[in-house]
């Protein structure tokens, strides 16, 4: 079984560009180059560097003692939380920063829901000096004042999406028509493994030195390269699509993706796309999503504003229907109970997306001598209104 | 023969109007649609609205969401459709996204657009490689004319490819923008009618995105074939509903 995406950008029924005209010419520029752009040495360089100097990598790989205790099997954290920005989303923005500038261009796009994309783009373009505008729909600002402050600290300027239900799909959905009409000197930065291909892909390649360190990492502590499971949590999937990458092809390794089941999987108010999804097309990819039976697409919902994407990437929907993956869905009461737990067991206040996959403990036993990698892949800073309101604090 | 290429072959400027099923009312369809055919317009495109057309600008992005929430569907446009060949005889095209015609069911989809009398689909997200690979079958198969976006920015060799596949005509986008964006045409406007003009396509052109009065549809159309007008006609719609077609076709030829 191959988990590369072919050059039509399918993984097995899933991914492709199902995109109006008027994006194929930047669409496609992107496709023909992004490989040579980071197969280039100095791009690589620069890559590294500024993923060791400015965003603090490697990020550990924290064996979680405590934890594992409790659930009796070996537990690993991946701390991508310790980034700077703090979370996973800054490994994708950095790559894409430094493929825009190669392509020449002097304005960038990003659609944010929760605001960490959001952050993490406004962060690069600050770096690089270039002009960011964020789209948020215009009921996550009101939800997210915090992360609009810091775009907007950040120099950048923060759009509401007002289409719509006013939410990530809808920022999505502005950032996709500012692009069609700003054709020439703007780059998309698309921030999950999600929209047409190139960009699963490249946000997969992107966030993949997450799996590549754990490799290394692991090899260092226990001896040998690959754990027995590695999970994530998954709303389009880009910290699942890098935390599992280097582990696709090794069979004895399994994959564990945790979804929103929100207030429960068939409550009418969830996220788990891959039950409820069906498949179809969704900014520019044919994958798994939440519908009507007409083809309308639907909000989800979930605690965590970085999960409630009603699509999941095509890599997750090819690894769903290939039995490659293992699903679980986490309610937002297990995954805050999940969070809370981790907070007291080891000092690490996790995002609520991260809790999700903290909670998988509930569905599946472990054995004693099981190693599990779970990506730790934000902190719980920007969650703590959340926290407070869920536990009364 | 298919209407579309009947039309396509009178020697005249065609005026074409894209309207949202289900906008402003859930059962104005017919209506409008008489309406359009009685005041001479040529051709007519019939929105199926989508809750996220990443094509469209805001008149028509919102048209499709007050649609949808007035209740329209891919069956009950079907429905409303089914004696529409017993009262007009105007070439239709039915305007939607991917995605609920996959969820309908493609072929059953183009079946029941033959079956009504529905002569071509426009969808601006269905790529012409997919379609020419997977569905150009299908939609021959039950004589349906699909017709294709090329904008400012589409390469020659690609335009020629496009032409290649196509049995209706090309629809021209008229600058790089979603729906509705510009009220006047410029010196690059004119500049890519003439070229695509001097590539001497075998499908005719028409033009549409930003065509809203006479000024731009007689630009439009002194290169091509014709022009589609969308979001002004929205906004007529917004403001008299079906009524008043007349006056608004008065005012573009």
């Amino acid at each position: 079984m191959n988990y590369q995406a072919n050059e039509k950008g399918y993984y097995g029924d899933f991914g492709g560009a199902y995109i109006p005209e008027m994006l194929y010419p930047n669409v496609e520029e992107l496709r023909s180059k992004y490989l040579d752009i980071m197969n280039e040495p100095s791009f690589k360089e620069e890559f590294d560097q500024l993923l060791r100097d400015y965003v603090g990598r490697p990020s550990p790989l924290y064996y979680a003692k405590r934890l594992s205790k409790k659930h009796n099997t070996k537990v690993y954290l991946k701390r991508e939380d310790l980034n700077h920005t703090g979370a996973h989303k800054v490994n994708n923005t950095i790559g894409q920063i430094l493929v825009a500038k190669r392509l020449g261009k002097n304005r960038i796009i990003a659609e944010t829901g929760a605001g960490q994309h959001g952050v993490a783009t406004a962060t690069v373009c600050a770096l690089m000096g270039i002009k960011c505008i964020v789209y948020m729909g215009e009921i996550d600002i009101k939800r997210q004042a915090p992360n609009v402050a810091r775009m907007k600290m950040l120099g950048a300027e923060v759009r509401a999406a007002k289409s719509g239900s006013k939410t990530l799909k809808d920022a999505t959905n502005e950032a996709i028509r500012d692009w069609i009409n700003n054709p020439v000197d703007t780059h998309y930065i698309i921030g999950s493994a999600i929209g047409p291909h190139p960009y699963p892909d490249m946000v997969t390649r992107f966030q993949s030195i997450i799996s590549e360190e754990i490799k290394w990492q692991l090899k260092e502590k226990e001896g040998r390269e690959n754990p027995d499971y590695v999970v994530a949590c998954i709303g389009g999937g880009s910290n699942a699509a890098g935390t599992y990458y280097h582990f696709l092809e090794e069979p004895k390794v399994g994959i564990i993706a945790v979804e929103a089941a929100g207030k429960g999987v068939h409550s009418g108010e969830s996220a788990a796309t891959s039950q409820l999804g069906k498949e179809g097309i969704i900014h520019g990819c044919k994958t798994l999503l939440m519908q009507t039976t007409d083809g309308q697409i639907t909000e989800p919902y979930s605690i965590s504003a970085g999960l409630d994407y009603p699509g999941v990437g095509p890599l997750h929907a090819h690894l769903y229907k290939t039995n490659r993956g293992e699903f679980y869905s986490v309610t937002d009461e297990d995954a805050m109970a999940a969070g809370l737990e981790l907070s007291q067991l080891e000092g690490i206040i996790p995002a609520i997306e991260s809790s999700h996959a903290l909670a998988i403990f509930n569905d599946k036993k472990f054995a004693p001598d099981d190693i599990v990698v779970i990506s730790l892949s934000g902190r719980g800073d920007k969650d703590l209104d959340t926290y407070i309101d869920y536990f009364k604090l | 023969m298919n209407r579309i290429n009947q039309k396509l072959a009178e020697d005249k400027k065609l005026l074409s109007l894209y309207f949202t099923a289900g906008y402003p009312s859930l059962h104005d369809t017919v209506e409008i649609i008489q309406n359009l055919e009685q005041h001479g317009v040529d051709m007519i495109e019939i929105g199926l609205p989508f809750s996220d057309p990443l094509a469209d600008g805001p008149t028509i992005q919102e048209s499709s969401t007050i649609a949808l929430k007035n209740g329209m569907t891919t069956h009950l446009l079907f429905e409303q459709l089914k004696d529409i060949r017993k009262s007009v005889n105007i070439p239709l095209i039915i305007m939607g996204y991917f995605n609920p015609m996959m969820q309908y069911g493609v072929e059953a989809f183009c079946a029941k657009c033959q079956e009504i009398g529905i002569d071509g689909l426009i969808i601006p997200d269905l790529p012409v490689a997919e379609y020419h690979e997977h569905y150009q079958e299908i939609f021959e198969k039950y004589g349906l004319i699909n017709v294709f976006l090329i904008t400012p920015q589409t390469s020659n060799e690609r335009i020629r490819f496009i032409d290649s596949v196509s049995n209706g005509f090309i629809y021209m986008v008229s600058s790089a923008s979603t729906t509705g964006a510009k009220s006047t045409f410029g010196d690059t406007q004119q500049h890519y009618f003439e070229r695509i003009e001097a590539l001497q396509l075998k499908n005719p052109q028409i033009v549409g995105f930003g065509i809203s009065n006479k000024d731009t549809f007689t630009q439009a159309t002194k290169n091509t074939n014709g022009a589609i007008i969308g979001s002004a006609f929205i906004k007529h719609l917004t403001q008299n509903g079906p009524k008043g077609i007349g006056d608004f076709v008065k005012n573009i030829r």
